[in-house]
């Protein structure tokens, strides 16, 4: 601390304890307050918004969906799908696609949230449909009930989905995607308006509610331990066979030799 | 003699005296046991079986079998307030609320999946080595049964949890049974005790799975293995091995050793596996309700060729006096599997048919020097395999960005194709490696060594085989295919008529051989070299 001792009787030391206080008051404050200097953001103007996304979807989806969402051969028309479906298929990657096999793969998105936001304004515009859903607005953690939901779940879902929700083939190669890792927004909106091979769960099939344990519910299987040591995928016996005759067996074959190797 | 020796020899005195144990212990500690890894691949599956008979006896304690209906208060929290059957909660009190009991569980089933396999290796390297033969014919019927009862009692098993898989798998059962042409339908109901699910079938596969099927498990286990030590165990050719001697070890102290040593490695390890590796997580698959089906619903790995060859039957239905024939599952479920048992528990005798050869074989066939019978092996496994994997169609469609339609057409013309095409390959390598084990005999190893002799001529130098090597490759027997009169002499026909024809064809297929090198080959042949 000799430094300091020396110095601090000098006629500069007060200015330059100041200029240093507010220099580092100054830096942490915009640090700190970086966030909400963020880039460009879609004005929150509807109108503006409809008008961006109509942009987007010009450059992005048209060549497929048409420029007045009329479809065409390779892909539907998106007249009435609501915000819902838009927030689901481009938030989910989905949408626009990779490449044109059987099914639309899930995938990092392309748009980020802003887009899809325009995007879904856009095409809510044109025509009703189920409004997008907001992670917030869904309480499942609060009002969900896991034990319910895992009934739901297996009664309507697990018989495509599988029993822990990884996903199971169905037939031509489509298939059933994983639902792990899903936002709680995505299955919702997945319920709503039925992606792809997914048939519709319309709130008097099972009510909103319902909607919510159902989350829960995969949300506890998802962040469930693996109660029994390692999972091996939880997709049931095959993986199971798969190691008893690998390892299992081998492992005991190899003491066998082991034991019957005649001593050198 | 120090006092512990003392001891001993009074109280083996004591009784011996009572029970006239001395000499009949003498006489069998004594036996003598070849030694070669692949005779211990029954022991795998016979040290499994106790395994599960402890682990079972275990989880018995606690299992309830009931179809009741009940609501779980248990731990864990995904299924409370959840209305199910006192068997379902009774196997989640012993998964999570049992101390040690989650462990117990797995154990048992990995153990039941290790049963199967053993069992199915151990038959692979009966049948390969040709150790089938007599005078051990009625050894393999018991070993057939003995691996047809493990795929009841696993089937049972899998059964017992009444979870959605397991109630999923009974459902399939039931169609089976309804498969039957006529009585399918009131068998059905006998079985179930009503219409499915009805309330009795746990109790009652309960008590077949731990009363019945193990006690008919130990009597064929106990005949099985007396069986053995009274033909003798088979052994390998050899030098000095022949059909009327057993080369190896004494079972006292040797086999003792090496077999109590291998039991507990087997525990030891089956005890890993259930510790480290999650089997039938049954709380995730959720009580079971004849309205829920999940996808991934599979049969443990001995019924999966079934579910394969049921998943590839075209849908084949006949309506016939007001009953219906379901011709896709009776074929695929029933037919097909009566046919594959059944010939295989008459194998024995139907090769014995087409060598003509009734004597004792004691000497162990190399797979190689029975072409045809190992290429039958092959043809059969590959003909598993294929339907194997179609059982589990929906995860390699899912994993490996297949589609079920392809895989079930692949399945649909490579069970009939591929099983005559390995046939085919297997015998072609087999022969083969006839070839090469004459071309070794009689000309040695190739040793890579280049001389040039005096008047400029290379040639490589062959270094001869041990003759303990060169007796291993040739102390097998060549039969000639059997010389069967399709008419006597007067010009009158073989009264059996076609089925003489057909063991004519047979026995030459089978008696297709490279003929061995005869020692008059191997002394013309003078210096070893060509």
């Amino acid at each position: 601390m000799n430094f300091i001792s020396r110095y601090r009787r000098s006629k500069f030391f007060g200015p330059a304890l100041l200029a240093a206080a507010l220099f580092v008051l100054g830096t942490s404050y915009s640090v700190a307050s970086a966030t909400t200097f963020k880039a460009v953001t879609p004005s929150n103007d509807k109108t503006t918004l409809i008008a961006e996304g109509k942009e987007i979807f010009a450059r992005g989806c048209s060549s497929c969906h048409g420029l007045n969402l009329e479809g065409g051969a390779i892909a539907p028309s998106l007249i009435g799908v609501g915000a819902a479906s838009v927030d689901f298929q481009v938030g989910t990657g989905r949408m626009p696609m990779a490449d044109m096999s059987v099914q639309a793969a899930r995938k990092d998105p392309i748009y980020n949230e802003a887009e899809t936001a325009a995007l879904a304004a856009y095409v809510a515009s044109l025509a009703p449909g189920p409004a997008a859903i907001r992670n917030e607005d869904l309480a499942w953690e609060r009002s969900g009930d896991a034990a319910e939901g895992g009934q739901l779940f297996r009664s309507n879902c697990s018989m495509c989905h599988n029993f822990a929700g990884q996903g199971g083939a169905l037939s031509q190669g489509k298939y059933a995607p994983s639902l792990m890792g899903v936002e709680a927004k995505h299955i919702y909106e997945a319920l709503i308006t039925g992606p792809q091979s997914m048939p519709v769960f319309s709130d008097k099939i099972i009510t909103p509610a319902e909607k919510l344990s159902i989350i829960k519910w995969i949300k506890a299987a998802e962040s469930e331990p693996n109660l029994g040591g390692a999972s091996l995928g939880r997709t049931g016996p095959v993986t199971e066979g798969l190691l008893s005759w690998s390892l299992g067996i081998m492992a005991l074959i190899g003491v066998a030799v082991w034991i019957t190797a005649k001593a050198k | 003699m120090s006092k512990s020796e003392r001891v001993a020899g009074t109280v083996a005195n004591y009784v011996d005296e009572r029970t006239g144990a001395a000499k009949w212990l003498k006489k069998n500690l004594n036996k003598v046991f070849p030694d070669h890894w692949s005779f211990m691949l029954g022991e795998i599956a016979l040290y499994s079986f106790i395994i599960l008979l402890l682990t079972g006896t275990f989880l018995t304690f606690w299992y309830d079998p009931s179809m009741q209906e009940v609501e779980y208060e248990g731990s864990y929290q995904p299924l409370s307030g959840l209305k199910m059957s006192a068997a379902y909660a009774s196997t989640l009190h012993i998964s999570f609320d049992i101390r040690g009991g989650l462990l117990m569980r797995q154990i048992h089933h990995w153990a039941a999946l290790l049963f199967m396999v053993a069992i199915v290796v151990h038959l692979l390297r009966v049948f390969f080595t040709g150790a089938f033969r007599k005078p051990r014919e009625f050894n393999w019927i018991l070993g057939i049964g003995l691996l047809t009862l493990g795929i009841v009692e696993g089937f049972l098993g899998y059964s017992l949890p009444d979870d959605l898989l397991s109630g999923t798998g009974i459902r399939i059962a039931e169609a089976i049974i309804q498969a039957i042409p006529v009585v399918g339908s009131y068998l059905a109901y006998f079985v179930f005790g009503g219409p499915f699910p009805g309330e009795v079938f746990i109790p009652r596969i309960y008590t077949v799975h731990i009363l019945l099927l193990p006690g008919i498990f130990l009597a064929l286990i106990t005949a099985h293995l007396m069986l053995v030590w009274y033909q003798k165990h088979t052994q390998y050719p050899g030098p000095g091995r022949t059909e009327k001697n057993v080369v190896g070890y004494p079972l006292m102290p040797v086999y003792m050793a090496k077999a109590g040593g291998f039991f507990f490695i087997v525990f030891g390890f089956t005890a890993f596996l259930g510790a480290v590796a999650s089997i039938n997580p049954i709380w995730l698959f959720g009580p079971y309700t004849p309205a829920q089906i999940t996808a991934g619903s599979q049969p443990d790995w001995y019924m999966g060729w079934l579910d394969g060859l049921v998943r590839m039957a075209p849908p084949l239905e006949t309506h016939a006096f007001g009953h219906t024939i379901s011709w896709n599952i009776l074929i695929p479920a029933l037919i097909i599997p009566g046919i594959l048992f059944t010939g295989m528990a008459l194998y024995p005798f139907i090769e014995s048919w087409m060598t003509g050869d009734k004597r004792e074989h004691h000497l162990l066939d190399r797979p190689r020097n029975a072409p045809n019978r190992t290429a039958l092996g092959a043809m059969s496994l590959t003909f598993v395999l294929v339907t194997l994997l179609n059982g589990g169609n929906d995860l390699l469609a899912t994993h490996f960005g297949l589609t079920i339609n392809q895989i079930m057409w692949f399945s649909r013309i490579g069970v009939l194709v591929l099983p005559p095409i390995a046939f085919v390959i297997t015998k072609r390598i087999c022969l083969s490696l006839q070839r090469s084990d004459r071309e070794l005999v009689l000309h040695g190893k190739e040793t890579g060594r280049l001389v040039m002799l005096p008047h400029g001529e290379f040639i490589e130098i062959h270094e001869e085989l041990s003759p303990e090597k060169k007796w291993t490759l040739t102390a097998h027997e060549q039969l000639p295919p059997l010389e069967i009169a399709q008419e006597n002499q007067a010009g009158v026909r073989n009264p059996k008529g076609l089925r003489a024809k057909l063991q004519q064809y047979a026995s030459k297929s089978h008696q297709e051989q490279i003929e061995k090198p005869s020692a008059k080959d191997v002394l013309e042949l003078g210096d070893g070299r060509h």
